[in-house]
């Protein structure tokens, strides 16, 4: 590879790095937020809500997502939905995402032992109470593995909004290899960049982990 | 809203299926081969090829699909290799489906009770006996499942195999878009497809449990 070539185009490179990293966090957050909202309206048992949220998470984890960006950017203005790249590209992470960490909080919820909401029913706790200080807590600890997992995922799905041109790191490696002839050598950095990333990624997920379940230990110790 | 686009279109959209499932279910096949040679690789006793089995999986799992299909395509023609589009189709999804299979036969091996294979080694069973008699049968059992699904996300994974020119789903969706200018309608046909597929593979799955967990006696 040649490093005039990398000097040359750092500046594009950079700023696709940017993009990626915001798309990858503004999409995993808006993911999270529905996931965590469809969850919530799943609790509230009213039958035909059940089924439309149901439909929505079938739908959105059985079709790929990269026909999910095009229905969304090219499908949208038939509805008169005109969303520039970026943002079908960020909307579309979060759609797309949230039906798995909806899936991720439905599984945390159940698995908190029934024991301890009915521990804090038989001790005068309001439900609400319940909810905040024993429900959520242990759900969400519960959750943490599983959320850093689909982070990790999600991220290399980033790389596909370089087809509906998001100017992400893929689309501006892309542009740098048509202009210079040296896409064998680009999309091999690419590799090694994704690997570094998702690795680093991982390391992180597994420290917060250990962190975030610490307690667990020592409560295991301590019985 | 014209949903007669989708029922003019129909006759392409199940062709261009019936190639995502075939692209696939080649991709499954030839990454289950590669996938339980890593799996073979990470829990063999020798370091050197616990750690090559281990790099494998870490490479390609963390490395994004579309990544890896644009290097082979890449690499290939820069060694003048002038392949079949559809041959770094397969090969980018079996590569990349590899290290997610082995994890998931290593995973079910581990499954196996440890005494199972005590218990055929007392018996006097030979090293490759136990491999082929005890734990292989044990463990593609429990793998069952878990690969049935794995399926599920390489069909979905498929779409992007689109981007070397393959005339799939996805890529026949575009077309369907580019010359009829009802890109909702063909994504949303191209979309329905996939789902009919993938609920057809979540059922099989769950009948594959079924079966399974009620032949174990358990």
């Amino acid at each position: 590879m040649n490093p005039d070539v990398l000097w040359r185009y750092a500046p594009s490179l950079i700023s696709g790095f940017g993009v990626t990293i915001l798309c990858w966090g503004l999409g995993g957050a808006l993911g999270l937020l529905i996931g965590f909202a469809i969850t919530l309206m799943n609790r509230v048992r009213i039958p035909p809500l059940r089924w439309v949220l149901r439909a929505f998470i079938e739908v959105f984890r059985g079709t790929p997502f990269l026909m999910q960006l095009f229905l969304l950017y090219a499908g949208g203005p038939s509805f008169g939905l005109r969303l520039s790249a970026t943002t079908a590209g960020v909307v579309g992470l979060g759609l797309y995402s949230s039906a798995y960490f909806a899936e991720i909080f439905r599984a945390s919820f159940a698995s908190v032992p029934a024991g301890q909401i009915e521990a804090a029913t038989s001790v005068g706790m309001a439900p609400f109470d319940t909810l905040m200080r024993v429900t959520l807590p242990g759900a969400l600890i519960a959750a943490v593995p599983s959320i850093v997992n689909m982070l990790i995922v999600l991220s290399k799905e980033t790389v596909v909004l370089s087809i509906i041109t998001v100017p992400e790191l893929m689309y501006q490696v892309q542009t740098m290899a048509a202009e210079t002839f040296t896409a064998f050598d680009a999309i091999f950095a690419m590799a090694v960049f994704y690997w570094l990333l998702v690795e680093t990624v991982s390391r992180l997920g597994a420290r917060l982990e250990a962190r975030m379940t610490a307690f667990l230990a020592h409560e295991e110790r301590a019985a | 809203m014209k949903p007669e686009v989708i029922l003019h279109s129909f006759g392409y959209l199940t062709q261009a299926a019936a190639t995502t499932v075939a692209v696939s279910f080649a991709g499954i096949v030839f990454g289950f081969m590669i996938g339980a040679a890593v799996c073979a690789a990470r829990v063999s006793r020798h370091v050197w090829l616990k750690r090559l089995g281990a790099a494998y999986v870490s490479v390609f799992r963390g490395i994004p699909l579309l990544v890896q299909l644009l290097f082979i395509y890449y690499f290939l023609a820069k060694y003048g290799l002038d392949v079949p589009a559809i041959v770094a189709a397969v090969g980018g999804l079996a590569l990349s489906s590899a290290a997610f299979q082995a994890e998931i036969l290593r995973g079910a091996l581990n499954a196996v009770p440890r005494g199972q294979g005590e218990a055929a080694t007392a018996l006097g069973f030979a090293g490759l006996d136990i491999w082929r008699r005890i734990l292989m049968p044990q463990a593609l059992r429990i793998s069952v499942p878990p690969l049935i699904n794995e399926f599920i996300l390489l069909l979905k994974a498929s779409s992007l195999v689109s981007v070397v020119g393959i005339a799939e789903l996805t890529r026949v969706s575009m077309n369907i878009a580019s010359q009829t200018y009802r890109p909702f309608e063909a994504y949303v046909g191209g979309g329905l497809f996939y789902l009919a597929i993938n609920l057809c593979l979540a059922e099989l799955g769950g009948v594959a449990e079924r079966r399974l967990a009620a032949g174990s006696g358990r």
